[in-house]
């Protein structure tokens, strides 16, 4: 049987502006390596055309520009690569840093007649962002200046110190044709004044990343196993140290120790395990420990927080909106986030901070970060794994963002809820009531308040203790300082669903007549609540109604134009999918609605 | 300095995959080929929850053209391992009597692939469906995230790819879309072989060269497995030493000449190769670009 040569792995990819030749560059190395297949090579046509190799999308190659990131594996007696071909166009940023997560090196072209572009600094911040601290720099299109030293001594101090600023520790200079092939797997007679390595060679030689074995041990746990009775195992990529039968742990965030009773690879019982590795613990105690916990060495043991100063890259067409929620992913570790406040936005062709109230797709900010709950995590720049996370949108479950942890604002550890004697029950069954908040939502002039008021009304002669929390009054003092914007409409709906929250809390049935025209705001407010302390109440008017109806004059105002984002004319009203109650206000009277929601209140 | 090799880092990876996949979907289902790729993946499967019995079952999707010698191999994996397996074949496809001889490779593959996946994912409300495909295999699939999702038609659409970071994975998804995931993406066919080698995975004998009854048909070298494939005038069966690199379809499945009869016969004759492996597929010669155009459409 033949035994597997024991290999290492290099993951690298390729980035640069649009029209540097990054395919080309790519096929062409391949090609004079000797690497490309028979069929491989037929399909490029003649004279070849060496883009055609890594372009694998119709519409790519009908455009000829690089839409999605590119895998491509190839081996030479050295070594085994991964490189990952990434677009060049800044739409298509998030592609990139998808490429640059997994790789340990970025090889960067520059045009030589172009130099150091706005794109190259784009996609060398992102390399750095996201960790990549070696960069070669490859100066492409030499055949076209004659192959002048001086050009390329110019562009390669301007690169380094860009590489400087940004924290790439080292940068290794390459005058290329990749059209013609210089110094790619060939060393070029034409540059004899280059004595530094190849492409290819530099490629096999510089090291691979390396495996964290030395530093202190962590899983994360991805599955609990539980085949019957006698066995319950935790299962995970052993992302950092080494763990062997015995080794005193902690699980996170519960901070509960116990022993190591048995280590399991894929076969079975191993003494021992290191870091990269898929394995199964058994310990000692029984202790609960769930999917995305983390197993850890005692010593060094990683922080638990919720609450984040993080790095994080836009990748979503709908901005990032503070305090609105999102899914939050670090490994097998998800929690519900909320970004509260932007610190500042980077612009990433400078570097330099900017102010910033949203951010666009392919920005890039540098915010603080709230989870529904503590975890175990380790600063990216020490531990990828722990560090690196995702923002997913509730709604559209697009990947919205990737992001990096740098260090906790507070430990969790120091967070203790006041302990209430008296609870919300408590004080609910005092006043005879289930306290609740009944969200009203519908169109301007749809007649929400109207109902509301009726509703509040008939819950007074039955005794009710109730609020009516209104969205002009609340505007004129609590929120007097937020505007229409996307931004603070968000802020408008997280201020009141957390008043309304605090009046359940006293006991009280609150009425909440706000336009609310986001799913996803009314989804936050919901999930202040318990289960049975929140109904949403659909006020269902034709647009047409209420702008006939129009009883402030707003939307004869809006379509003058002289009110902006102004829901239903210029900014959208999201209809709700599944509420409590659906209001439609032509097919009854305000009485009989009003009606139905206090038989809500009675009976739901 | 890091003693795992690039096997031992594959393997991990693939695990990983298998395990995210297990946490995070309701109904997930391996889609079980019967080829090499698929005999690794079942063999990572089984590592990825020993000593629990993997959390779910295996789906064969049979165009009724495979090799007999891969269905008598599929119900013996299924025996020895013991996990479920689920066989659809598309019953419309048997009515019409859809084949590649009678209805040309591009419509039977469709109805009887296709098609078939579909059916079966729906019939069964299969919310991930894993799969062997590996992004060195062909240009489209290079493009391919790890976790691929597909709405509710099954479709791929790849300008809308969600970003892909580290190894963490979206697993979110609405009601009736689906996520096909790919736990081989990383690895290349001289890995796929040599890990077989290593962890002595069986795999059906057709990939092992032999005297076997061949036609040469349209510059393949086709297998003649059952009586159904009808010589043309002047067309001989000929006894010829060949393997295959692939396998689906007999009538669509070229094979190679060759000597290679065990696996480091495999692995030396792979590594002096000069042709990729899905050149013996007839199937990926029809209109340009036409993986992408299956796969757009819910094709594996």
């Amino acid at each position: 049987m033949t035994a597997a040569p024991t290999s290492d792995q290099l993951r690298f990819i390729t980035c640069g502006s649009v029209d540097d030749g990054k395919s080309t560059l790519l096929g062409r190395l391949l090609y004079d390596a000797g690497l490309l297949r028979d069929d491989e090579k037929a399909s490029l046509g003649d004279p070849p055309d060496f883009s055609r190799l890594l372009d694998g999308l119709a519409l790519e190659r009908e455009q000829g520009i690089t839409i999605d990131v590119a895998f491509r594996y190839f081996s030479t007696a050295r070594r085994d690569f991964i490189v990952a071909d990434c677009p060049g166009h800044a739409q298509y940023t998030r592609n990139m840093a998808t490429g640059a997560s997994t790789a340990s090196l970025a090889l960067v072209l520059v045009d030589a007649r172009k130099g150091v572009l706005t794109q190259t600094r784009r996609h060398s911040y992102i390399c750095a962002l996201l960790g990549i601290r070696r960069v070669v720099l490859a100066v492409n299109k030499m055949d076209l200046i004659d192959f002048d030293a001086g050009i390329f001594a110019r562009i390669e101090t301007e690169y380094r110190e860009l590489a400087a600023k940004l924290g790439i520790e080292s940068v290794t200079a390459i005058p290329l044709s990749a059209l013609e092939g210089d110094n790619l797997a060939l060393r070029s007679k034409r540059t004899p004044w280059y004595r530094g390595p190849t492409l290819l060679e530099f490629l096999e030689q510089v090291p691979a990343l390396a495996d964290a074995d030395d530093a202190p041990m962590r899983l994360p746990v991805q599955w609990v196993n539980r085949p019957d009775l006698d066995f319950r195992g935790y299962a995970g990529n052993l992302v950092s140290g080494r763990v062997a039968v015995g080794d005193e742990v902690i699980a996170l965030p519960s901070a509960r120790r116990t022993k190591v009773a048995r280590v399991l690879d894929g076969d079975g019982d191993v003494k021992n395990a290191v870091a990269g590795q898929a394995i199964t613990l058994t310990l000692a105690d029984e202790i609960d420990i769930a999917r995305g916990d983390v197993i850890a060495g005692t010593h060094d043991a990683p922080e638990v927080a919720d609450q984040f100063a993080a790095h994080i890259l836009w990748m979503d067409e709908a901005p990032l909106l503070p305090g609105r929620l999102y899914f939050f992913q670090l490994g097998p570790a998800s929690a519900v986030a909320r970004v509260t406040a932007i610190r500042h936005g980077i612009d990433v062709d400078t570097q330099e901070s900017t102010a910033a109230t949203r951010l666009e797709m392919n920005e890039v900010g540098y915010v603080h970060l709230s989870l529904d709950h503590a975890i175990a995590f380790e600063p990216y720049a020490k531990n990828r794994a722990l560090g690196g996370f995702v923002l997913i949108d509730r709604q559209s479950l697009a990947t919205s963002a990737c992001g990096t942890l740098d260090f906790a604002l507070r430990r969790a550890a120091n967070i203790h809820w006041q302990a209430l004697s008296v609870d919300r029950a408590a004080r609910a069954a005092s006043m005879q009531q289930h306290a609740r908040c009944m969200w009203f939502t519908g169109l301007s002039g749809s007649g929400k308040s109207t109902i509301a008021n009726q509703v509040e009304q008939r819950l007074h002669a039955l005794g009710r203790h109730t609020y009516l929390l209104d969205g002009d009054n609340v505007r004129h003092g609590l929120n007097r300082d937020l505007g229409f914007t996307d931004e603070d409409r968000v802020e408008n709906i997280r201020r009141v669903a957390e008043v309304a929250r605090l009046m359940v809390d006293a006991g009280l049935i609150v009425l909440v007549s706000f336009i609310s025209p986001f799913r996803d705001e009314r989804r936050m407010a919901r999930d202040l609540f318990g289960a049975d302390e929140f109904a949403e109440v659909f006020v269902d008017t034709p647009l047409a109604v209420c702008e006939a109806r129009d009883p402030k004059g707003l939307y004869a105002k809006a379509r003058a134009g002289e009110l902006r984002n102004f829901t239903g004319v210029d900014s959208p009203y999201e209809i709700p999918l599944d509420p409590e109650l659906h209001l439609r206000t032509e097919k009854e009277s305000v009485d009989a609605l009003a009606r139905h929601v206090v038989e809500f209140l009675k009976h739901g | 300095m890091s003693t795992l090799s690039t096997l031992d880092r594959l393997e991990a990876e693939s695990i990983h995959i298998l395990r995210e996949v297990a946490a995070n979907f309701e109904r997930p289902v391996l889609l079980y080929s019967i080829g090499k790729d698929s005999s690794v993946l079942l063999h990572l499967l089984l590592k990825a929850f020993r000593p629990a019995k993997p959390p779910m079952p295996m789906l064969h999707v049979d165009t009724t053209w495979k090799f007999r010698e891969m269905i008598e191999f599929r119900d013996r994996r299924a025996h020895e391992t013991g996990i479920k397996l689920i066989v659809h074949i598309n019953p419309d496809g048997v009515r019409d009597g859809v084949g590649p001889f009678t209805h040309g490779a591009s419509l039977h593959t469709e109805i009887m692939k296709t098609q078939a996946l579909k059916q079966a994912l729906d019939k069964y409300q299969f919310d991930a469906a894993i799969g062997g495909a590996r992004r060195d295999e062909e240009k489209s699939r290079a493009k391919e995230r790890v976790f691929s999702f597909r709405d509710a038609q099954h479709r791929w659409e790849p300008r809308r790819q969600r970003p892909e970071l580290w190894n963490v994975y979206n697993a979110r998804i609405h009601k009736g879309e689906s996520v096909r995931a790919f736990p081989l993406s990383n690895w290349t066919e001289l890995d796929v072989w040599r890990y077989i080698a290593r962890e002595n995975i069986p795999v059906v004998p057709l990939y092992f060269a032999a005297p076997r009854p061949v036609v040469e048909r349209d510059g393949l070298i086709i297998m003649r497995d059952d009586e159904r494939m009808v010589l043309a005038p002047g067309e001989k069966v000929r006894m010829e030493t060949v393997r295959f690199r692939t396998l689906g379809c007999y009538p669509l499945t070229g094979a190679v000449r060759s000597h290679a009869a065990n696996l480091d016969e495999i692995i030396a004759e792979m590594r002096d190769s000069r042709t990729t492996e899905r050149q013996g597929r007839a199937i990926d010669h029809d209109p340009k670009s036409s993986m992408e155009a299956k796969k757009r459409e819910g094709y594996f």
